[in-house]
């Protein structure tokens, strides 16, 4: 019974590209991995990251930058990617947890754009307003140029990431970071080092949307500046709000929903941003449950109906 | 050397911009306790409403410095009733998000209207040409700002703390339930505070109109910035608002002497000093949230 959201997931997942269009349906995974990256700290730590562009543009660009160079195999680049985008994560974490709620939001922030200057700054290395562009995807033994067939070679690693989020959640470490969440003090006077969680949680998180970022350089070929604007940081923060906060299935269907609105308003990119603000105000001052839990709540509610009949 | 001396006056101007957001954000934190994301919106609104008071009623640049100010501070105003007012009882971020989303919206919806290019805006023909000032010869313009938005910041100061009304406001902000036990009614001024926080950044909008080209984007990057600012100064402390907005400012210039591409990173390097030597800020005092 508890199996049935992962098979259902799953199945969702492999028939997504025949459903739309492929590269729609790997923006949607890569969005939705990046959504759970940031629901992983907010719906269980507690820490709003308004910031997470910088991961997931940390990873963007390691992992384009590392497949240009290198020409390895594409999930090395992720890989590296990932790694990469952890790695920055410990010193901003370390930072940024000093301070809490608000103040946190403003300083991921902070961070992020002080990443976007240094990469349009230092053009040797990103390309500036160019981006690093004609970035190769090679897998040996499978061609993987077809976007298509990117997707599914690129489908393990995304479970491979979501399924270590519902891991970090259920895990030991998950249950003192949600105690952290609930009330600081008490954990620290249960003996937890309450910094430490905090800062492997961030660490973890951004090593999440290193991963989806770097997938998604690779999927499009190209790594730009506008991985690390902080409007995308916003807009993974309201995938995760609008499909639930601390649920992580919950991002995945913010993540579809938000850039299957966009879609449809491709032809007007400055309309894109006023409908995204428009989503933004409805769903914090009217539906702070989020899509998830009411999508759960109608299936309980239709289940118990066909039973009492 | 004339060079440094240069740079030194640019970033008195560019620390006049930081100032007065910050400052709006300060006053608005203290009594709200909303961070609000849409300032650097209203700060482009300001600059769009001196164009447009320009353009299409010929109305120039004295009356629109309080025109402007006073039309948008009144919108705000309205937009506080109907939408920032809902969230008050809730955890600060959801207002937050709530003024990132009117971001999104005020500043997309402009591009929609005036696309991307930017408009130039003249300088009052008053304050044209340029003042000798020891070696280097500096624009009048700019050092009205300076001068012009160092006064305003002093008023503001005075304002809050010497006047009755900043008393009352002060005593809400701290001690929100005991004020109101004195028969104070806090409630009457939370909405002209946000008015009047966010009419300060329609006016260093309106300031900035003569020196930046208007465009919709001018406020986005602005508004990161002062973030890092009212983290340096410690959030809600007026005087370390105006102090670490004119510091930062003056500091990102000169650091552009040795290499222009500091002077967008400085800001962001300073609020990393400060969190690990005092995360409260440099005037902050206790940490409230």
């Amino acid at each position: 019974m508890t199996l049935l959201p992962y098979a259902g997931g799953t199945l969702v997942a492999l028939v997504l590209p025949r459903l739309l269009y492929p590269v729609l349906a790997l923006d949607i995974l890569l969005w939705g991995l990046f959504a759970v990256s940031v629901d992983l700290l907010l719906g269980f730590g507690g820490l709003l990251s308004f910031g997470h562009a910088a991961f997931w543009g940390f990873g963007g660009y390691a992992g384009a930058i590392t497949a240009k160079a290198l020409g390895v195999p594409f999930p090395v680049a992720a890989v590296v990617g990932a790694v990469s985008a952890a790695a920055l994560a410990v010193p901003f974490g370390f930072l940024a947890i000093r301070r809490r709620g608000i103040y946190f939001a403003m300083v991921t922030l902070a961070f992020a754009q002080m990443l976007f200057y240094l990469a349009n700054e230092w053009r040797a290395l990103t390309g500036g307003e160019n981006g690093v562009q004609g970035v190769p995807r090679v897998l040996p033994g499978l061609s993987v140029g077809r976007s298509i067939d990117f997707y599914y070679a690129a489908l393990p690693l995304v479970i491979v990431g979501f399924a270590l989020a519902i891991r970090i959640v259920h895990s030991p470490f998950g249950h003192v970071l949600v105690a952290i969440r609930d009330n600081e003090a008490r954990a620290q006077a249960l003996g937890y080092h309450t910094w430490r969680y905090k800062l492997l949680a961030f660490a973890l998180s951004g090593g999440l949307a290193g991963l989806a970022g770097a997938l998604f350089a690779l999927g499009h070929g190209f790594a730009s500046l506008d991985l690390l604007h902080w409007t995308t940081s916003g807009t993974a923060v309201l995938m995760t709000i609008l499909g639930g906060i601390g649920t992580l299935w919950g991002s995945l269907v913010g993540a579809a929903v938000v850039l299957l609105v966009r879609d449809t308003l491709t032809n007007v990119p400055e309309a894109s941003g006023v409908v995204t603000g428009a989503i933004f105000v409805v769903i914090v001052l009217a539906f702070r449950r989020g899509l998830w839990p009411t999508l759960a709540d109608l299936i309980r509610l239709a289940r118990s109906r066909s039973l009492g009949s | 050397m004339e060079y440094v001396a240069l740079q030194l006056f640019n970033g008195l101007a560019n620390g006049s911009f930081y100032a007065l957001l910050s400052l709006g954000l300060a006053v608005i934190f203290g009594v709200l306790r909303v961070v609000n994301f849409a300032h650097g919106a209203f700060y482009m609104l300001g600059a769009f409403g001196a164009y447009l008071l320009l353009q299409d009623f010929g109305v120039g640049f004295w009356p629109a410095l309080a025109i402007a100010p006073l039309a948008i501070g009144l919108a705000a105003m309205g937009l506080e009733r109907l939408l920032i007012r809902r969230l008050y009882g809730l955890d600060p971020l959801y207002n937050f998000l709530l003024t990132f989303g009117l971001t999104l919206i005020i500043q997309d919806g402009m591009r929609l209207r005036f696309g991307l290019q930017g408009q130039p805006y003249p300088a009052p023909a008053e304050l044209g040409g340029s003042l000798s000032l020891g070696p280097v010869g500096y624009p009048v313009y700019r050092l009205f700002v300076i001068v012009f938005s160092l006064a305003v910041c002093v008023l503001v100061w005075y304002l809050i703390e010497r006047t009755r009304v900043g008393m009352v406001v002060r005593a809400s902000t701290e001690r929100p339930e005991l004020t109101r036990a004195l028969g104070i009614n806090v409630d009457r001024w939370v909405t002209p505070v946000f008015g009047f926080g966010v009419a300060l950044a329609a006016l260093g909008g309106v300031l900035a109109a003569p020196m930046r080209n208007v465009s919709p984007l001018m406020g986005s990057e602005l508004i990161i910035f002062t973030f890092a600012v009212v983290v340096i100064g410690g959030m809600g402390s007026i005087v370390g608002a105006v102090v670490a907005g004119f510091l930062v400012g003056i500091l990102a210039s000169l650091a552009a002497v040795f290499d222009p591409a500091l002077e967008n990173v400085l800001a962001f390097a300073l609020m990393a000093v400060v969190l690990l030597v005092r995360p409260a800020g440099l005037f902050g005092s206790v940490d409230r949230t």
